[in-house]
């Protein structure tokens, strides 16, 4: 049976995803001493959304109208392509974690093309910005997920997954550790979290991501903040699987399914306490300081890589 | 056996092969012969070109599904002067790259000439078009080196004219000279080299040429090496030897520019290969490192400064030095893992970049007829000028979109497939050595990664500025779409571009014969999974991608969107509304990002490399937040021009002032040359 893995893990992707969003929101507000809205309101959010009309500009042109659907269903593709709860994972044979990288980035294509369609100067600097911390992210993304695909000697996720499950006594090594560390700066700027940028601003000089679907409204939005969700959830899913498969289940048994969904809760818990506590503790970076940033990012998977070598 | 009878009992690749050189043969006769009726000349040239075409590529795929045909000469009239002609799976894989960009060009061509009528001479357009695909093809097969440098000449020559079509401009007049000097210092290193190897084989022919690097002494073989990269770097644009690409590209016809970096530059490449796999044999590793470097440089800076530009189709042509990089990638990984021992390998990265070569062809072929569209079309290709195409030209801003995905490799279009392919070659490269040089590839790949997001930035700009939001000048207002020959031209790349990224397994299968006759193994069979589906990168577990699998994946998923709209927001009403305008009149173009602003971040980011000029004046009055008119103008460092050949450009001139004493204009003098060089020449016999 092949259907169940792909429904399993679909429903569990397009749940989490914005819950996750909630849960560092709903911290975020904790730590600033404030209520805050509940776990729950992403997904009010996306519900009300998806019931309602939208506005499109008369500027647009038919691209504005699928990069919702194209960023959306890019994302949900990317996350039934990467083990979850257990190493089954359902299109492992479509792609590893190359084609990954490359469907996020398409996604990413297109919102930045949708983003200067409706002429609106803020499109275009949201656009441009996005590309920008893109391009320099992307390097880093790669770099420090070779050192991991090398170690293992595959890009197939799940291959890697089994491969580190099996040496657990490399999670503490050097190559580990400054990979890992890299992949979270990364994760940082992909998701558009401070210090790189705000995601609950509509402050107009200093937003990224914002500033590219600001003309986006009704289930368009709800689609592409669906997706940024997904994107999101699959990368700290990245993040804390291939560094750290303590609990995934290597067998598609209820059991071991129970198992690695508690483990996965526990680790995305844990991952994003340390999101809410980079954004709680830092101020935003003004955007010439991000690539610094970034380049340290990279510079850390480069040891990473060479850490045999020196260690 | 009379000669005639002999080619009629020839195997049918031959005979389509012949058809296909005579077809380009008579296109440039009837392209001359009607010169004066324009329509006439050229409907029957580029439809001559066309078929040519056509046959090129059934000859070459059966050459390739065949393997190696025996070598055979051309005109068998011809005794005096060899015209070997072979075609070996390397050359048959080039033939059919160049055939299927003949085929697309020559069918946009008719369209696209027909704004040259009564401006400019169609027939030369069309008849030179010819003779470059004649020669091009011939340089692809030609087994004997004096018959190549002939016909590389003719190339070279030919692409000078075409490039310096509209020479009453005095830029084209200019980039022309470039490309026609750069060029022949190429070709000049090339000689150098073919005599070198001559030196040692004592024959011209390449059957003799064929892994003769293992009886040259190491400096011999180096100086071969660097000769030939030299000479074949020029053609393909290598950086630093790329300086007359971003200007010669520019200028030509549309249609030229597109054969000239689709196809001109892979001979540069061709040649690399021939030489360095075919004749110089297993090389050391730091050939392949030095390739590996040359490629990330070219790539990198490629894109970085393909990032800045304005004009269109400058744009692409620094995009064609990024992607020449890549293949570059390829070769040198292929080089190195052939040196560590390791054949299966070096396979896999040989097939990457012999992948990116023809996904090039297509995808940038497809883009240069774009370009060449919207400036039929709009009559600049000033990216600051256009805008809104989309409305107006919506063909022609579908298949540019449909190029620029294939560009940025992003699946399930073509150059994702070789993009992972070399992405693949350079990970299992790491662990094919336990030397520190094993360090390279990784960092190639991530160079390869940066250079790769670093495109999809420059291609937002290029297909976001040119073709969406509001016209930025009248111009592009009234821009007109692109006439249907044009559309078709185009929509044969972008089916190439579709056919290759979603089934990778034909072209696979065909590159096995150039695996097996340049390093002595065949992959297609480890590589290919599933059916035919899925690619592996030499086995399931080490990877695998199927392109096919995702886009029907991607359309099994579509109904979960789509359904949720029709469930929940069908019956909503759905506005179009202007957007808005900061509160001011109204929306006007001047408010839009311009391409300028939007590459200016990652300008700012890579300062160090573009090393940016700029200036500013303004006019105020009363306070300088009152301004009346301000005058900006930003500018880069053109680094190589100025540190590189203007220095050499200074050197070579200041010598030949010296040297011009000699001249000095009287008889005397020149005979008084003559019969010292005669004496010395004599005495030196002499004493041999």
């Amino acid at each position: 049976m092949t259907l169940l893995p792909i429904l399993l893990q679909m429903v569990l992707a397009l749940a989490l995803a914005p819950l996750v969003n909630g849960f560092i929101r709903k911290c975020k507000a904790l730590l600033q001493n404030r209520r805050g809205p509940g776990i729950l309101q992403p997904c009010y959010d996306l519900f009300k959304l998806l019931r309602k009309g939208t506005v499109v500009s008369q500027h647009a042109s038919w691209i504005f109208r699928v990069t919702p659907y194209i960023s959306f269903l890019t994302a949900l593709m990317v996350a039934l392509m990467i083990p979850m709860i257990t190493t089954v994972v359902p299109l492992s044979l479509f792609g590893g974690v190359i084609a990954v990288v490359y469907l996020l980035a398409l996604g990413r294509f297109f919102v930045a093309l949708a983003a200067l369609d409706t002429a609106s100067a803020f499109g275009g600097m949201g656009s441009s910005r996005e590309m920008t911390v893109a391009a320099i992210a992307e390097p880093a993304m790669m770099l420090s997920i070779f050192s991991v695909a090398i170690t293992a000697g595959s890009t197939n996720l799940s291959q890697v997954v089994q491969t580190t499950l099996q040496h657990q006594e490399q999670f503490l090594s050097p190559a580990h550790i400054l990979a890992f560390a890299a992949m979270f700066i990364v994760l940082i700027a992909e998701t558009g979290r401070i210090p790189v940028d705000n995601p609950a601003t509509h402050l107009e000089l200093t937003m990224i991501h914002e500033a590219m679907i600001l003309e986006y409204s009704g289930h368009y939005l709800a689609l592409i903040e669906w997706g940024v969700a997904l994107k999101q959830l699959v990368l700290m899913t990245l993040l804390v699987n291939i560094f750290f498969p303590v609990g995934v289940g290597s067998a598609f048994t209820a059991a071991s399914l129970a198992t690695g969904l508690a483990a996965f809760l526990a680790k995305l818990l844990v991952l994003a306490l340390a999101v809410v506590l980079v954004e709680t503790s830092n101020a935003k970076l003004r955007l010439f300081r991000v690539p610094e940033l970034l380049s340290v990012a990279f510079i850390l998977a480069l040891l990473a890589l060479a850490s045999p070598f020196i260690f | 056996m009379s000669p005639l009878t002999r080619m009629a009992s020839e195997p049918i690749v031959f005979l389509l092969f012949r058809s296909c050189l005579l077809a380009y043969v008579i296109g440039a006769v009837l392209a001359l012969a009607f010169t004066r009726q324009q329509r006439l000349a050229n409907t029957l040239s580029f439809s001559s070109s066309c078929l040519g075409g056509l046959a090129g590529i059934v000859a070459s795929s059966l050459c390739l599904q065949q393997g190696a045909s025996p070598a055979f000469d051309l005109l068998p009239l011809a005794t005096v002067f060899p015209f070997a002609v072979k075609l070996d799976p390397l050359g048959a894989f080039f033939v059919l790259l160049i055939s299927l960009a003949a085929v697309a060009i020559s069918i946009y061509s008719i369209g696209y000439a027909a704004h040259y009528y009564a401006v400019k001479n169609v027939g030369a357009l069309a008849a030179f078009f010819n003779l470059l695909l004649l020669a091009n093809t011939l340089v692809f097969c030609a087994s004997h080196a004096v018959f190549f440098l002939v016909v590389w000449e003719v190339m070279a020559l030919a692409a000078f004219v075409l490039v310096s079509f509209e020479h009453e401009d005095p830029k084209t007049r200019q980039a022309g000279m470039l490309f026609f000097v750069m060029s022949h210092i190429g070709t000049g290193c090339l000689i150098l080299g073919y005599l070198l190897l001559y030196q040692s084989a004592g024959s011209f022919r390449f059957e003799d040429f064929h892994l003769l690097g293992t009886q040259l002494s190491p400096l011999q073989r180096n100086t071969a090496f660097f000769l030939f990269l030299a000479g074949f770097g020029v053609k393909a644009g290598i950086i630093p030897l790329h300086v007359w690409l971003p200007e010669a590209h520019p200028v030509a016809p549309s249609n030229v520019s597109a054969l000239m970096s689709g196809v001109l530059l892979k001979s540069g490449i061709y040649g690399l290969l021939r030489v360095l796999l075919d004749f110089l044999g297993t090389p050391p590793a730091w050939w392949g490192i030095t390739l590996l470097v040359l490629g990330s440089v070219s790539a990198l800076l490629g894109v970085l400064y393909a990032l800045v530009q304005k004009d269109l189709k400058r744009l692409l042509a620094f995009s064609s030095l990024e992607n020449i990089g890549i293949i570059l990638m390829g070769m040198g990984a292929s080089l190195m893992l052939s040196s560590f021992g390791q054949p299966v390998l070096a396979a896999l990265a040989l097939v990457a970049a012999l992948y990116h070569t023809l996904n090039h062809a297509c995808f940038k072929g497809l883009l240069f007829l774009g370009a060449g569209a919207v400036l039929n079309g709009t009559h600049t290709k000033d990216i600051e000028k256009l805008g809104g195409l989309i409305r107006r030209m919506p063909k022609t801003a579908f298949l540019f979109l449909l190029g620029a995905i294939a560009l940025c490799g992003f699946p399930p279009l073509n150059g994702f497939v070789s993009e992972w392919l070399t992405y693949q070659a350079l990970l299992q490269g790491f662990s094919a050595t336990e030397r520190l040089v094993r360090l390279n590839f990784p960092i190639a790949g991530a160079l390869l990664a940066l250079t790769g997001a670093l495109a999809a930035a420059c291609f937002v700009k290029a297909v976001g500025i040119t073709f969406l939001s509001l016209p930025r000048s009248p111009q592009a207002e009234r821009a007109q779409e692109a006439s249907p020959s044009m559309v078709v031209g185009m929509g044969l790349f972008g089916l190439a571009c579709i056919f290759l990224g979603l089934f990778p397994q034909v072209l696979l299968r065909l590159m096995d014969p150039i695996t097996q006759q340049l390093l002595g193994t065949s992959i297609s069979p480890q590589l290919i999974a599933g059916n035919g589906w899925v690619v592996t990168a030499l086995g399931a577990s080490e990877g695998s991608i199927s392109t096919v699998g995702m886009l029907s994946f991607f359309l099994v998923l579509l109904p979960l969107p789509a359904g949720l709209w029709w469930l929940w927001a069908r019956k909503e009403k759905s506005v179009v509304d202007e957007t808005w305008d900061c509160g001011l009149d109204r929306l006007t173009p001047q408010m839009e990002y311009t391409g300028t602003a939007y590459s200016k971040p990652l300008q700012m980011v890579f300062r160090a490399i573009y090393r940016p000029r700029r200036q500013v004046q303004a006019d105020f009055a009363v306070s300088r937040y009152f301004t009346q008119s301000i005058r900006f103008q930003s500018q880069i460092e053109p680094t190589f021009e100025k540190w590189l050949y203007r220095p050499v450009n200074h050197a070579v001139l200041r010598l030949s002032r010296r040297i011009r004493l000699l001249q000095a204009g009287s008889l005397s003098a020149y005979l008084f040359y003559i019969f010292v060089t005669l004496l010395t020449l004599l005495l030196w016999e002499r004493t041999r």
